[in-house]
């Protein structure tokens, strides 16, 4: 009797088991299957391949190979680069929002507009956009006489970049927007009328008081969006498709072209780890940096 | 230290008019309490002030240059908020020495002026502390704190101490007055707390509806009210105003029920006149249990029924029906009353005081 029940589980347990199922159902039993294959030669082509066990050779592989570091980079320098323009920008439309005494929350909605639409779509939008010859760029510039050639916007691997970099600013910016303004409302005004009486020029009173308290929630954007940017693959597939000659090759579709199109999903599993990898890496430090600033201004939530 | 002064001040949020044309000539080094109900322009007049507020029409000078147009930084005058404001992120050192690290001086010159600071206002064992981690009488001191570092030449209090507990307040008004008494500049000092404005300020200014009522030392807008408001205002509990009526030397109450007219006011009104009656509940108390200021000749004794009492310890407010109204009392050395009870009270009439019911201005010369 006593044996019989030492065997038997807890109620505990036997209540979380139904949760217990379904989670390792969907998340482990998948995350660890694919973990697996890391270490495996799998091709789609050929499911035998999976049980192939070759060690660490996919990842020894991705080490040294140039291709994956250069998107690698890439990706981080798309991330900087998108993260601080649009934090720029997405403090500059806060802040004019926040001054307007008329229509705030019909600005509000404008606003956000550019996130209502699917990430596909706005590559297709960008990319007839930037079109060399019917682009709407090109074509402006050249009606206000600005140049008299057709700049290769999506041809050249530089200019696609940037490209693709304003493709992303134009869709995500109001994340930032509206974040920051939340902020901004949410601020107690005594402060910056105590600044203003202290002595501040409009630029220190910014600079000393309303970005200090701010700061968390531009914080709360960038963790947001760096998780958005390490993953993206959508604007960039339509766009310029890692193209011209991968000069816009990024993480994700690397990972994609190695796992689909060159059918080795065992070293494509492999680069999605070290991927996954980078996106912790800038999440945490994203959340120590919010964590500090809201200690910083005493924050109660 | 400086003069501030008001002429014709207008504040306009378009076309309505907060704050109609106020003159005021606050003094060097004097103590200014701006007083008045909520929306009477009391706040508005110390923002425009501050330089937080635009000014729509008038001129404000303060050491006799027109200042109206310039930002609140080059006032040198210094701000106490009622949410204290203090900067979240800063410790108390930092924002104290906030405005002079922006005045750009360094930082060996900032710590002792801050320490100096902190050791007036007993708050140097906090002086690394934030502001969150402060009570809230704490962080109002720090406040002044950052007030007095700057050396301004006005000092602006914005209800300082109306987001304490009673307790606290009373503490830190006279945390004030010391500070006043020490640092000796001009200050500017807005409370809807007739008791703070009492106890704190040289000359007071009451304020209604953005027009200044009255200005005056405490003893005169207490003794010698300029208007109704003033008299409801002023003083705790506030002065019985009965409307009533001149009548044959007797100002009567709309019950029918009167007083004799007082002596000072014998040839100021005719009869027919109609009067707002204010007597202090100072001046009205059971026989045997107060004093009167003036001659025997000036107290009308009357029986009245108490219809209820609040003992306060050392004096109890003792509330009669007289002339179909409620009146308030003050009984000193206190005996028990019972509720019902019948007692001989007297009228101090040389404290009385009567309006114009129309004007409310008072009709003593």
């Amino acid at each position: 009797m006593g044996a019989l029940k030492r065997l038997r589980p807890s109620t505990p347990f036997l209540l979380l088991l139904p949760a217990i199922v379904v989670l390792a159902a969907v998340v482990v039993v998948p995350l660890l299957l694919s973990f697996y294959s890391s270490f495996t030669p799998f091709r789609l082509t050929q499911p035998a391949s999976l049980f192939n066990f070759v060690g660490f050779r996919n990842y020894g592989r991705i080490l040294t190979d140039v291709e994956f570091w250069t998107a690698f980079g890439r990706t981080v320098l798309l991330l900087t680069v998108a993260l601080n323009a649009e934090m720029l920008l997405g403090l500059g439309l806060a802040m004019l929002v926040e001054k307007a005494t008329a229509g705030q929350r019909l600005l509000r909605t404008i606003m956000m507009f550019p996130m209502m639409f699917s990430p596909i779509l706005v590559g297709f939008q960008f990319k007839f956009m930037f079109n060399d010859n019917i682009g709407l760029i090109n074509n402006a510039l050249q009606s206000l006489g600005l140049t008299d050639q057709a700049i290769p916007w999506l041809i050249d691997g530089t200019l696609a970049f940037w490209a693709i970099v304003v493709a992303e600013v134009w869709s995500s910016t109001s994340i930032f927007a509206i974040l920051i303004l939340a902020g901004l409302l949410a601020m107690p005004k005594e402060p910056i009328e105590a600044a203003r009486v202290d002595g501040c020029t409009p630029w220190q009173t910014f600079r000393y008081v309303t970005w200090p308290f701010v700061m968390p929630f531009a914080y709360i954007a960038m963790t947001i969006r760096s998780l958005d940017v390490a993953r993206a693959y959508d604007i960039v597939k339509i766009m310029t498709d890692g193209g011209p000659a991968k000069r816009t090759e990024l993480l994700w579709t690397l990972i994609s072209r190695t796992a689909y199109a060159d059918a080795r999903m065992g070293l494509a599993n492999a680069m999605a780890y070290f991927a996954i990898f980078l996106s912790i890496l800038f999440t945490v430090y994203f959340f120590r940096k919010l964590a500090a600033a809201r200690t910083q201004i005493g924050a109660e939530w | 230290m400086a003069t501030v002064s008001l002429q014709k001040l207008v504040k306009r949020y378009g076309a309505l008019e907060i704050v109609h044309g106020i003159d005021l000539e606050v003094a060097d080094r004097e103590f200014i309490a701006l007083v008045g109900p909520s929306g009477c322009g009391k706040s508005t007049t110390l923002r425009m002030i501050a330089g937080l507020e635009p000014i729509s029409g008038g001129n404000l000078k303060i050491g006799g240059r027109i200042v109206n147009d310039l930002p609140p930084r080059a006032r040198n005058i210094s701000m106490v908020f009622q949410s204290y404001a203090l900067y979240p992120h800063m410790t108390v050192r930092e924002n104290m020495g906030f405005s002079l690290k922006i005045a750009g001086m360094k930082s060996e010159e900032i710590a002792p002026r801050v320490e100096e600071a902190a050791r007036t206002l007993d708050l140097t064992h906090l002086l690394d502390r934030r502001p969150s981690q402060l009570s809230g009488g704490q962080r109002q001191r720090v406040a002044m704190g950052r007030a007095i570092v700057r050396n301004p030449d006005v000092f602006l209090f914005d209800e300082p101490l109306s987001n304490l507990d009673a307790k606290l307040r009373t503490q830190l008004r006279t945390e004030i007055k010391k500070l006043h008494a020490k640092v000796q500049s001009t200050v500017i000092y807005v409370t809807h707390d007739q008791v703070e404005a009492m106890t704190l300020a040289d000359r007071i200014v009451i304020m209604r509806d953005g027009h200044i009522e009255q200005v005056g030392t405490p003893e005169e807008v207490f003794q010698r009210p300029a208007s109704k408001f003033v008299a409801g205002f002023i003083g705790s509990p506030p002065m019985n105003l009965k409307d009533a009526e001149i009548a044959d030397g007797r100002v009567v109450f709309v019950n029918g029920d009167s007083l004799p007219l007082p002596r000072r006011f014998a040839d100021r009104v005719t009869a027919g006149r109609k009067v707002t009656f204010g007597l202090r509940p100072d001046d009205l108390y059971p026989a045997g249990h107060g004093i009167h200021s003036g001659q025997e000749a000036d107290v009308h004794k009357a029986d009245l029924r108490v219809s209820i009492t609040e003992p306060l310890g050392n004096e109890t407010l003792v509330f009669s029906e007289h002339g179909g109204a409620e009146w308030v009392g003050r009984m000193l050395n206190p005996r028990r009353l019972r509720a019902g009870e019948t007692l001989p009270f007297c009228f101090d009439l040389s404290q009385a005081h009567l309006f114009d019911r129309e004007t409310g201005r008072t009709l003593r010369g």
